[in-house]
């Protein structure tokens, strides 16, 4: 049955993706209670990051399904990186 | 009969339609589409993410001190019951291709009671809000409050009451794959509404994850 259908995930990997994700947003309160200054708000995205990434890859089967669908996500991604990037150009040298 | 069915020169030949026991059934394409209506999504939100990182620029005091208002450890449980939840209802797949549907079904209920848990935090959270003078339009938010923070609490409340409304609308497409797994449409060998309305209440998560820390964690 395993054999057959390559795409059936074990329930402990869902779980162990769980814990790390649990951890990671521990871990981003406490660095934000660091008092960082202006580093704590890059500390905090840095995990949401790693979350979404977990996400997208293990919940979101990205990791299991074809590879065009990975590529896609990116692409979207991407597109909004860049959006940001040029709005932020605008605001630093206006 | 000198009839022609326009229809009849684009369909296959007899025997493949004979052939042809399943019904419209396409998992990748379904798919496709899933992730396509969820790349329109993660722009709409990408761009209220955008306003809220233009308006933190330019107001970074005010939005320090908006933030106090916010209570980090109910936005920390919230975003644990969202987690949670976005496993139940990933593990709820893994049981359904097992061919286990009492698992499948109690894992799809899981999900949406922590999903009702979610939104009865959100309601108490809101309602403090409200209790304090704070929501949208408000005299007090008005009167006694900076441009940035009423900028914060604006974005707070569009942002944390857009992603309520696709929690709610997550909730209604997990009734419908519980109906659809109980009459065993959706079954271990065509689990892609499940696979969808998980796909669709993983965004969910996802946008709470870049949520949380936005609002919840400046210190």
């Amino acid at each position: 049955m395993e054999n057959e259908k390559p795409h059936i995930v074990p329930y402990k990997v869902y779980f162990y993706i769980l814990t790390a994700l649990i951890t990671f947003t521990m871990m981003s309160i406490g660095i934000t209670h660091l008092n960082l200054g202006p580093y704590s708000v890059l500390g905090a995205m840095i995990f949401a990051i790693l979350k979404s990434f977990l996400v997208l890859t293990f919940f979101m089967h990205l990791k299991f399904d074809q590879p065009f669908l990975r590529i896609m996500v990116s692409g979207v991604f991407l597109l909004f990186i860049a959006i940001v990037l040029l709005t932020f150009l605008d605001y630093f040298y206006r | 009969m000198v009839l022609i069915n326009i229809n009849q020169l684009t369909q296959p030949p007899m025997e493949q339609v004979l052939n042809h026991t399943d019904q419209h059934y396409d998992p990748e394409a379904s798919k496709l589409g899933m992730w396509l209506f969820i790349f329109t999504e993660l722009l709409l939100f990408g761009g209220l993410f955008l306003i809220y990182s233009v308006y933190r620029y330019l107001n970074p005091e005010a939005f320090h001190l908006a933030a106090h208002e916010l209570d980090t450890f109910i936005g920390a449980f919230n975003t644990i019951i969202l987690l949670i939840s976005s496993m139940t209802i990933a593990m709820s797949t893994s049981a359904l291709q097992q061919k286990n549907k009492k698992l499948t079904i109690i894992l799809i209920v899981t999900t949406f009671i922590l999903a009702l848990v979610f939104l009865v935090n959100k309601y108490f959270e809101w309602g403090i809000k409200f209790e304090h003078g704070i929501f949208p339009g408000s005299e007090h938010l008005i009167n006694d409050f900076s441009q940035g923070e009423i900028l914060f609490f604006g974005l707070y409340f569009v942002m944390t009451g857009l992603h309520a409304l696709h929690i709610i609308a997550g909730m209604i497409i997990m009734i419908i794959a519980l109906v659809k797994v109980q009459k065993e449409i959706t079954n271990a060998d065509r689990p892609v509404l499940l696979e969808n309305a998980g796909l669709y209440w993983h965004l969910v998560d996802l946008i709470w994850i870049f949520l949380f820390p936005l609002f919840y964690l400046i210190h």
